[in-house]
């Protein structure tokens, strides 16, 4: 009888549509059940971390963690930004996020220049001893900064570069990733490109920025994300660099801040400590989200 | 517009494969010339020696009166078009016909009235903002070819620029290839593996094989005098009867077929092979002087035409025949009249007759 039904009525009510579009598979409420589940595990510390930020020192030091809300938010955070801490004095939120930022882009930006133009110069130019020069560079990958720290110490403090924005990036921004995938990358792109823009007129330094450039924006975006994640939260080679407290970044001014505030007062001062751990853990946040809408829109928008 | 001549021209890669052996071309000024031949017969390299992506072993080449062997693509005046078009994914269509007069520092005005006209020339004028991820493959190929006109160079270079296009479209693009060059007219060097492409655009074509030019000469006379065997079998579908034989007074004597009647003046008992055009056979039910027995195989019907598929003798041999002309009943006759055949040096492939 329903049957006949839905078909003697010929439009369809909205209601019947809602239901089935709404209609959901088990297998989907499980997935979902999952990722909620784990999304707030993985988010849990940070709020935690949020929450006790508003806290004065005491509640902190009587109780540990706190969740809930106190009224100490604003002032928790004017501290962390504003105040100077430090044997000197002459540090406080405000300079090491903007050393922090240095580094970030400094880091981010040097590594895309310096693999791009490697990678140029290994796929477009033909010249002797190119294919052994890119696996010399490959092998770099077996060697991370940590394990040529001393080394590099030495040459850096040597060129007196110690205690300086070039001394903190510089000997950072070799990446041997970045040049690899520019590579393939580069690799894909039709000879006939560089053939026509040779008739074009263009010679390589034109046909590197008017072509090679716009075309690897997708691979640009994508590895600056990376890169600046990656640079921002570096913590062994600025702690060995900048001695300077001038120079200090937030990543490592966390514990600094921490430790200095306690060497001063009776109440070691954890909760601006954790207003300055969530003010540092902000400028990535941001970097991906922005990028990543650009990103997206290269990859599906296929300009190749 | 420029006169183009190759003076013994050769290509010979760093591991010693010769791809090219001295090629001789007179190109005159405003010409059509199409460079056809089998694939890694040395054309398209010799295409981009011109356009001076290849660097020439030795030899010259003169584009007007300069001799361009060692200057730069952008300084020779030529323009190219690419068999995969490639445009400038990342530029709208405006900016891919403009970025080689932006390279040579020509005024903005100038560049934008060249660009327009170019582009209401070949109907883009309402996709100037789009980028070719937006266009259909016949309108990319139309930028490819704005991009080259709006340089207004002496030579236009076209490599295979019909192959990626679907069938219907092809001749159409043929033919408007054909009516801009005629209209532009700049002289123009066009490579293709299709022979059909190379009859009808061609003022005169160069047939290349294994990096020799068989021969040079109009449509017309690369299909009724055919210089060698090659161009006498590469070009025309279906393609030429070819049988092998010797001469003999008053003919030429096959094996296992008989004595083709023919009136030549070639010293007798030397081997030839002796070629027939496909529709320059008839079918008949009485013998002369002049047939030759056929046994009919199978018909293939092409609607305008049909082939006939049949042997002499024991070799296989294909007729074409008007689609008016019927298939006659009963015992057949192939006749193999004496001016229609060519008569080719079974050992150096060269023509005799």
């Amino acid at each position: 009888m329903a049957v006949t039904d839905t078909f003697s009525t010929s439009p369809p009510s909205p209601a019947v549509t809602t239901k089935k579009r709404f209609r959901l598979k088990r297998e989907t409420v499980v997935d979902h059940a999952i990722l909620i589940l784990g999304a707030l595990f993985m988010l849990f510390p940070v709020v935690l971390t949020l929450m006790t930020s508003s806290y004065d020192n005491l509640a902190f030091a009587r109780s540990g963690l706190q969740f809930g809300w106190s009224d100490q938010f604003l002032e928790n955070y004017e501290r962390a930004m504003f105040e100077t801490s430090g044997f000197t004095g002459q540090i406080d939120g405000l300079s090491m996020l903007k050393n922090s930022l240095i580094l970030g882009f400094g880091f981010a930006i040097g590594k895309i220049a310096i693999s791009m133009l490697a990678a140029y110069a290994i796929v477009y130019f033909r010249f002797r001893f190119a294919t052994l020069s890119f696996w010399i560079i490959f092998t770099t990958l077996l060697l991370p900064l940590e394990v040529r720290i001393l080394p590099s110490y030495e040459v850096v403090q040597g060129l007196g570069m110690g205690n300086t924005y070039g001394g903190l990036i510089i000997p950072l921004i070799a990446s041997a990733t970045g040049t690899f995938f520019f590579r393939q990358f580069f690799r894909s792109v039709p000879e006939e490109l560089v053939e026509a823009a040779r008739i074009d007129g263009a010679g390589p330094v034109k046909f590197f920025i008017d072509i090679l450039v716009p075309l690897s924006k997708t691979m640009i975006a994508a590895l600056f994300i990376i890169m600046f994640v990656y640079g921002w939260n570096q913590y062994l080679w600025p702690t060995l660099i900048t001695t300077d407290e001038g120079m200090f970044t937030l990543v490592r001014g966390i514990k600094n801040i921490i430790q200095s505030f306690t060497d001063s007062s009776s109440v070691p001062e954890f909760t601006v400590g954790f207003a300055l751990t969530m003010i540092t853990m902000l400028p990535p946040v941001l970097i991906v989200i922005f990028f990543q809408s650009w990103f997206v829109k290269g990859l599906t928008e296929s300009d190749k | 517009m420029a006169t183009v001549s190759l003076k013994t021209l050769q290509k010979i890669y760093p591991n010693g494969f010769q791809a090219v052996h001295g090629a001789d071309i007179e190109i005159a000024d405003g010409e059509f010339i199409v460079l056809v031949g089998p694939s890694g017969c040395g054309k398209s390299t010799l295409l981009r020696m011109i356009a001076g992506l290849e660097e020439i072993t030795s030899g010259d080449l003169l584009i007007g009166d300069r001799q361009v062997n060692d200057l730069d693509p952008a300084d020779r005046d030529i323009a190219m078009v690419f068999q995969n078009y490639a445009l400038y994914p990342h530029m709208t269509v405006y900016n891919n016909m403009a970025y080689g007069l932006r390279n040579r520092k020509i005024s903005k005005e100038n560049i934008d009235k060249s660009v327009r006209e170019a582009a209401s020339l070949l109907n883009l004028a309402e996709y100037l903002d789009r980028r070719p991820s937006q266009l259909s493959g016949g309108q990319r190929q139309r930028v490819a070819m704005g991009r080259a006109i709006v340089r207004e160079p002496a030579l236009f270079l076209f490599d295979e620029p019909l192959s990626n296009l679907d069938a219907k479209l092809r001749n159409q693009m043929r033919i408007e290839i054909r009516k801009l060059q005629r209209q532009l007219g700049t002289t123009s060097i066009y490579v293709t593996h299709d022979q059909v492409e190379a009859m009808t655009m061609a003022d005169r074509i160069v047939v290349l094989n294994a990096g020799n030019i068989e021969q040079i000469g109009t449509p017309d006379e690369i299909y009724h005098r055919p210089a060698s065997v090659f161009v006498a079998s590469f070009m025309g579908a279906p393609a030429m009867n070819m049988m092998e034989g010797k001469l003999a007074s008053g003919g030429i004597e096959i094996e296992g077929v008989g004595l083709l009647k023919s009136d030549h003046k070639l010293d007798a008992n030397s081997n030839v092979s002796v070629g027939v055009r496909p529709e320059k056979v008839k079918l008949t039910t009485k013998a002369n002087g002049i047939t030759q027995p056929f046994i009919h195989d199978f018909t293939e019907e092409l609607g305008a035409a049909r082939l006939v598929h049949g042997r002499l003798g024991n070799k296989p041999f294909v007729v074409n025949l008007h689609q008016e002309d019927e298939v006659p009943q009963g015992e057949l006759y192939a006749t193999l009249s004496p001016d229609t055949l060519h008569i080719f040096d079974t050992e150096t492939g060269k023509r005799l007759r």
